[in-house]
């Protein structure tokens, strides 16, 4: 960007400041730290000139929004043709109590909706099911029938609002309710719009909630992306996530390195099921957690819509723009709120989500600053919507795209990210993709070290937690929080029950076998999941054929 | 005498939020503690058996997913059943104050809640198994 | 603490925590509780087959004991599993991780798990997980499966606390046969190959054949290779068809009372040298005369050896 000459006499000029003016203060007073580290423990320099992205070459790295290679946003107007989406990830006690709160959350301002389920609903347990025990309606709503998501959805108008699902080993039947759901509406399959997360692979790396082994879970995960190509073309197939592995523990570099490689291997996957790229790839999109380095966070985010446009172009092929386009959601990281004086999470949250403004988010979460206690409140969850909603309508930073782009800092920082992750790509290319260094325990190698590392370093101090390391005061902070009432476990089995004494149990299990046969084959399943679903076979009954079929996977033991 | 604490580490129930009891586990196994780690997704009878047959000295339960009303209790019970109220039992994860109460109750000794240093953890333990 | 006389009683009775505490108390002493608990349990140790499971680590060790375990259980078998793992030598503590593999038996009265860290033990198995053998013997458990850490000499010297050993293998993990340890090779009376459904798979059988035909020590028994993706259960039917063959081919050549003495001799040995050691040499490195030799030494005015006979000749004086 600079001429030769010019940075030549730049970095004399820089020496002699070293030399002059900042010798002089270093010599009285010592810098706070020896080593300034982001909190992924890269280090940071003190100060970034054009010397560190001597070389930079504009046009070909940093470029124009909408246009490869992306690194500025995947549209060209960005934030001033319309805002971030605001959709609150919620869910929790009966389809009843959810639905109650998406009215809520819709009327102040949200919009899209964001769908947590609970456990039993993302293991593929029925409420009613042994293992469902107390944990029906806790961390998310309680979907066992089709009942349930009409429910669920009563007054919401599917072909006006766009639903993303959190859901991963049952997204198929999921996906397959919430169709059901709006043909019931009078919305056909090609209207409604929305996303399910349906990412194996992070969860066998971080999540944990997998049902069937790798090979059969790869295989629904194409079945669904070749079903809505020809059917649904207006839905996200697959939300590659970052934001649990962070969760985890991870790095940012590795967060990234690692949603990417499992990107890869989906779309690999895909190609060799004979599916073109350019037809399902532009419903791929993307899941990051915005932690709390404010510049790493926001090089991250950039960086990947680089690498992702080059993977998409130089190792696939695509030649459809909107293949090569990195869309996605980012959610406020959980794991930097404390239970310790809960009002600061409000800040942190703040933060997190103004990076994630800041490096293009095409959606957004914010957590509620009761986040390390319960489920959010209607008043906490408020106030994190009304983050979003500052950010946006006040703060000004959406006027402009991109706006941190020239900075040295964080060109040279979205460089340093895209070079970490590259050779992390070497390493899991080296050990045999990204399978077999699941199977060889990478990723939690990985993982574990990095999470061990960053709790010896708060334990040490030497990473702050305002409230829990530092400033701290030992009061407890009356918070009113969610409770879930106790009552949803034993009002959905009485539903179940009385569900299967109504239907047409027969057809059902036909249905059923019908399934069980396609599993055995390699027909696409969802059409078979799809007919049972409408005749109210539950979730459990679907899953309890395909645990047959498949067999259930077992973790991996890696600290 | 080579004596080592043994402890049991598992998840009850369906949550699979593994980072918090894989740092303690190591952090235990760092301060010479034998660490009978179950993993995921156990039920109530798995660790109660697993805990009988390692003869642990302690249990470390961690619970994120608001389902620890309905687990512990029957873990504590079938510590009872089978004589074993011996073992301590301890747990970590999302668990609101009014519900810790509840917990130490019927019988848990601690509940190390986020933002426990590991040290706290490791010095309860040595402090509290029976020897 | 309970009496061991007393959890004998219980052990004998069918006490599943009364077998875990006798287990905690040989692994949590040197010498004088073991041999009050092994006195009192010794009559009742014959029944069980000791089976050795070792390879390197990611082989899929733990996997494969479940799988047999369960595939006995089929057969009305009872079982006892040992798992090993290593104790870190820096802090003395240990994971104990294989029972994430073995959920299914878990809660299976027929089955008792425990899991051990090596506790510094070096060579073999330490005295406690062969005495936690015999505890499981005398509970009465058919088949005990000891599973070992993988990693050094353990491997090899299972051979002298099992009947039957199983060496696992996985295709285009530890490249070459031949850069594997030789000693590891050559215990194996059965070979797995597991993950089985890896590339490379014909030809690490292929290597294995090709060593087994160069082994020296040819005897009757010639070690079969097994394939095995234990993951998905299969070839499990096939290696314990393998290991009752084993069995047969041992007791029907008298061989398996040999392997019986070896391992009491074995044992023995153990007790002996760390009794001889303790009992022994303790109070004479107390004493002046064995400082004085150490100091000596140091000065170079004596040799190691030279130091030796000087300190047995003082413990013949002293007997």
């Amino acid at each position: 960007m600079f001429e030769k000459d010019k940075l030549e006499e730049l970095k004399k000029e820089k020496k002699e400041w070293e030399e002059g003016s900042l010798k002089k203060v270093l010599d009285k007073f010592a810098e706070r730290k020896d080593e300034f580290m982001s909190i992924s423990d890269a280090p940071i320099e003190r100060l970034y000139t054009p010397e560190e992205v001597e070389g930079l070459d504009y046009s070909e790295k940093i470029g124009y929004p909408g246009q490869f290679p992306f690194t500025r946003g995947v549209q060209p107007t960005m934030y001033r043709g319309r805002l971030w989406t605001m959709r609150q990830y919620a869910g929790f006690g009966s389809a009843e109590d959810t639905n109650k709160r998406y009215k809520y959350l819709l009327d102040q301002g949200q919009t899209g909706l964001s769908v947590a389920f609970d456990l039993p609903t993302q293991m593929g347990y029925d409420s009613d099911h042994q293992m469902a025990l107390g944990e029906v309606g806790k961390c998310g709503v309680s979907i066992s029938s089709l009942k349930d998501m009409e429910t669920l959805f009563d007054g919401i108008p599917l072909d006006k609002v766009s639903t993303s699902m959190t859901i991963n080993s049952t997204a198929a039947i999921l996906l397959a309710m919430y169709i059901a759901v709006a043909e019931k509406q009078g919305v056909t399959p090609d209207k409604i719009t929305g996303t399910i997360q349906n990412d194996l692979l992070k969860e066998y790396i971080a999540r944990g909630t997998y049902i069937f082994p790798p090979a059969p879970s790869m295989r629904i995960v194409t079945d669904i992306f070749d079903y809505c190509s020809k059917n649904v073309p207006r839905w996200n197939t697959i939300s590659i996530s970052g934001y649990h592995i962070r969760e985890a523990g991870s790095t940012a570099a590795q967060e990234l390195a690692f949603t990417l490689a499992n990107g890869m291997t989906y779309v690999d996957s895909a190609i060799k099921k004979g599916l073109d790229v350019d037809k399902f790839a532009p419903r791929l999109s993307f899941f990051f957690n915005s932690h709390n380095d404010f510049f790493e966070e926001i090089a991250k985010f950039r960086a990947a819509r680089r690498i992702w446009a080059k993977i998409m172009t130089e190792k696939f092929g695509a030649k459809n723009p909107k293949s090569m386009m990195l869309r996605f959601h980012t959610q406020t990281a959980g794991c930097s709120l404390t239970a310790q004086q809960p009002y600061n999470n409000i800040i942190r949250t703040t933060l997190e989500a103004l990076s994630a403004v800041l490096g293009g988010t095409q959606s957004l979460h914010t957590n509620s600053m009761d986040e390390a206690f319960a489920l959010p409140s209607e008043e906490s969850v408020k106030v994190a919507l009304r983050t979003q909603q500052v950010i946006g309508f006040e703060s000004g930073v959406a006027n402009t795209i991109d706006p941190l782009a020239g900075s040295y800092f964080i060109e040279a920082m979205t460089d340093k990210i895209e070079k970490e992750v590259l050779e992390y790509f070497d390493k899991i290319e080296a050990l045999g993709g990204v399978l077999t260094a699941l199977e060889r325990g990478f990723f939690h190698k990985e993982i574990a070290d990095a999470s061990y590392r960053y709790q010896k370093e708060v334990e040490a101090a030497e990473k702050i937690v305002v409230g829990v390391n530092k400033f701290t005061t030992g009061e407890e902070t009356q918070m009113n929080l969610l409770k879930v009432d106790p009552g949803v476990q034993k009002k959905q089995e009485d539903q179940i029950k009385a569900l299967k004494d109504e239907r047409d149990n027969k057809k059902v299990e036909e249905l059923l076998e019908g399934i069980e046969q396609a599993a055995k084959g390699d027909e696409n399943l969802i059409p078979y999941i799809t007919e049972a679903v409408k005749e109210y076979a539950t979730l459990g009954e679907i899953c309890d054929i395909l645990r047959d079929v498949f067999g259930e996977y077992k973790e991996q033991t890696v600290f | 005498m080579d004596k080592k604490i043994r402890i049991l580490m598992a998840k009850p129930g369906l949550d699979g939020h593994d980072r918090g009891i894989k740092v303690v586990a190591r952090a235990l196994r760092d301060a010479g503690m034998e660490v009978v780690y179950t993993g995921l997704h156990q039920t109530p009878e798995q660790i109660v058996e697993a805990a009988i047959q390692e003869d642990v000295d302690a249990m470390g339960l961690s619970i994120l997913s608001g389902a620890h009303m309905a687990l512990f209790p029957k873990i504590i019970d079938l510590l009872k059943n089978n004589n074993a109220e011996d073992i301590l039992v301890t747990g970590g994860g999302i668990i609101p104050k009014e519900d810790i109460e509840e917990l130490k109750k019927i019988g848990v000794s601690a509940i190390f809640g986020p933002g426990t240093p590991t040290t706290e953890i490791i010095k309860y333990i040595e402090e509290n198994v029976k020897n | 603490m309970s009496d061991s006389a007393e959890l004998v009683k219980r052990l004998l009775k069918g006490d599943r925590r009364a077998v875990a505490k006798l287990i905690t108390l040989v692994e949590n002493d040197k010498d004088a509780q073991s041999a009050k608990i092994m006195h009192l349990l010794f009559p009742h140790t014959k029944k069980a087959y000791i089976v050795g499971i070792t390879g390197a680590p990611g082989s899929g060790k733990s996997t494969l004991t479940d799988r047999l375990t369960l595939e006995l259980r089929t057969k009305e078998k009872t079982v006892g599993v040992i798992a090993v793992d290593p104790t870190s030598p820096f802090t003395g503590g240990a994971l104990l991780g294989d029972r994430i593999r073995m959920k299914e038996s878990c809660t299976d009265k027929g089955v008792f798990i425990r899991s051990m860290g090596t506790r510094g033990s070096l060579g073999g198995l330490s005295r406690a997980t062969n005495n936690a053998i015999r505890i499981l013997d005398a509970f009465g458990k058919d088949f005990i499966l000891v599973e070992t850490v993988g990693a050094g000499q353990s491997e090899v010297d299972i051979v002298n606390s099992a009947y039957t050993s199983i060496v696992i293998l996985v295709p285009g993990m530890g490249d070459d046969i031949q850069a594997i340890k030789a000693g590891i090779l050559e215990i194996g009376d059965i070979f797995v190959v597991n993950k089985a459904d890896r590339d490379g798979v014909d030809r690490t059988v292929m290597e294995l054949e090709m060593m087994l035909d160069l082994n020296p020590k040819k005897n009757i028994w010639r070690p079969p290779i097994v394939k095995t993706i234990a993951s998905r259960g299969e070839g499990i039917e096939e290696l314990l068809s393998c290991i009752e063959k084993h069995r047969s081919y041992l007791e029907s050549n008298n061989l398996l009372g040999m392997r019986r003495d070896c391992r009491n001799e074995s044992e023995l040995m153990d007790v002996l040298s760390y009794r001889i050691n303790k009992y022994l040499l303790d109070d004479l490195k107390q004493s002046g005369s064995y400082t004085d030799l150490l100091k000596k030494i140091c000065e170079q005015k004596i040799d190691i050896y030279t130091a030796a006979d000087e300190i047995l000749k003082i413990l013949w004086k002293k007997s």
